[in-house]
């Protein structure tokens, strides 16, 4: 299950902000650069430092070990860090089923990072989070780097894991055609406020 | 027993000396090196420096007051820890960064020294300043050079690899994990030096405290002895200096939410 909810919360440029998502719903938030949408993916997840009440479910954010809750409440980067040379040592296991859902393979797994589409990585980034079965998702562009073709899919692979886990996202995106595809609700940013 | 000599020096000797490096400062002059000024400004203060510890060191051995030899050792430990710091260019806001150095400096050299002369030396009395400080002297030296290195590599590769550190926290490892890599690469670098003067210890360079006690007509046979200590205790002292440096900076770079601060780093 993934209810989140979200009292009050603020940092230098951000909020306070409040919202909530339930389980299988996902919220899509945009925004002009620059008007805090990362800032706000990162406090939720206990990255930077920041004041305001996060609850998932029975979890308190605060009475939850860090590593714990960044564990259930999941951030995904726009561009995704990878700290081995190839992908393999990044994720305990790669499902077969989610690898070819996004038009990869096992190969993939032993070529090196850095000789990988921009594209590619986004693909894997998504696999190397989804295979640790966050509760909520919180997803900053997930799909801009990737063709029409590979969004869709990504969209289709996201929206089944969500129905299967009924778990949460928070969405971030530019593309009004793409928030009109995946949003069970959607609100503006601007100047750190959600509208 | 070897038989040998000490011949003590006079100023005519030094002279000497100190002509073969006006020497070097003519040839700068000439070849326009435009080093001479700093040769001949380094030459002055290694001379004033030197000679007031001569002095200092002769009134210390003379009193034997484990005050003064309090206070000597402190201001060592203090100047080492300054020089530990300056030498980094990433290091830890506040008090952390000069404190960090200055602490495992003195957990390491400084009691690995005092425990070496009381337990190993047994010098009477134990604080016996004409051990003690030299070897402190020693230990410092060289210990700061190890936790300098290791801590200025901590912090230069975990701000350059601060993307890594995250996407780890991000995906839910816990600081330990996300930063042991470069943690483990902070530490060996730090050992490196001594590591490297031991390999080469009698076959390419003779150590200085070894060549010392030669030339003031030691046996050099006592005097490896007295050199192997010596360089047993300064990787000890290099090793547990560096890793407690590491360990209280790695520390210091995540909060209590296990959030990577890299505002708590210049």
């Amino acid at each position: 299950m993934g209810s989140l909810r979200v009292t009050d919360l603020q940092r230098p440029g951000l909020g306070p902000v409040s919202l909530s998502i339930g389980p299988g719903e996902t919220l899509c938030v945009h925004g002009s650069s620059g008007s805090g949408k990362t800032l706000l993916l990162r406090a939720i997840a206990d990255l930077d430092p920041n004041q305001g009440q996060v609850t998932l479910d029975e979890l308190i954010r605060e009475k939850t070990p860090a590593a714990q809750w960044r564990r259930a409440v999941m951030y995904l980067a726009p561009e995704a860090h990878w700290w081995a040379e190839q992908a393999r040592p990044h994720a305990p296991a790669w499902p077969e089923a989610m690898l070819s859902a996004l038009g990869l393979d096992m190969n993939t797994l032993d070529r090196e990072i850095r000789l990988l589409s921009s594209g590619e990585r986004q693909r894997l980034a998504l696999i190397r989070a989804l295979v640790r079965e966050p509760r909520v998702l919180l997803l900053d562009e997930p799909t801009a780097n990737l063709d029409p073709h590979s969004t869709e899919a990504a969209e289709k692979l996201i929206g089944d894991y969500l129905q299967q886990h009924a778990a949460a996202a928070l969405w971030i995106t530019h593309d009004p055609a793409q928030r009109a595809r995946v949003a069970t609700h959607v609100r503006q940013m601007d100047r750190g406020n959600l509208l | 027993m070897n038989e040998a000599t000490f011949i003590a020096l006079d100023s005519k000797d030094l002279l000497i000396a100190a002509g073969l490096l006006l020497l070097a400062g003519a040839l700068s002059w000439r070849l326009q090196l435009d080093v001479e000024r700093r040769l001949l400004i380094a030459a002055a203060r290694s001379t004033v420096q030197l000679l007031l510890l001569g002095l200092i060191l002769h009134t210390i051995f003379a009193s034997q007051s484990p005050w003064l030899i309090t206070l000597v050792m402190t201001v060592m430990l203090g100047v080492a820890g300054y020089e530990a710091w300056s030498r980094q260019t990433r290091r830890l806001r506040g008090w952390w960064g000069y404190g960090t150095g200055t602490l495992s400096m003195l957990l390491s050299s400084f009691t690995i020294a005092v425990m070496s002369v009381a337990i190993i030396l047994q010098p009477s009395p134990w604080y016996h300043p004409q051990y003690l400080i030299p070897l402190l002297g020693m230990m410092l030296g060289n210990t700061m050079t190890g936790i300098a290195v290791a801590m200025d590599t901590l912090g230069r590769e975990t701000w350059s690899r601060r993307g890594e550190i995250e996407a780890r926290l991000m995906l839910g490892d816990l600081p330990g994990l996300a930063i042991g890599d470069i943690r483990r690469g902070a530490l060996r670098a730090g050992l490196i030096p001594i590591i490297n003067s031991m390999t080469t210890a009698g076959v390419v360079s003779l150590p200085g405290m070894m060549t010392g006690q030669i030339l003031a007509g030691g046996d050099p046979f006592e005097a490896a002895k007295y050199q192997l200590m010596i360089l047993f205790l300064i990787a000890a002292g290099t090793a547990l200096g560096s890793a407690s440096a590491v360990v209280i900076m790695s520390r210091r770079l995540f909060d209590e939410r296990d959030r990577l601060r890299l505002d708590r780093l210049h």
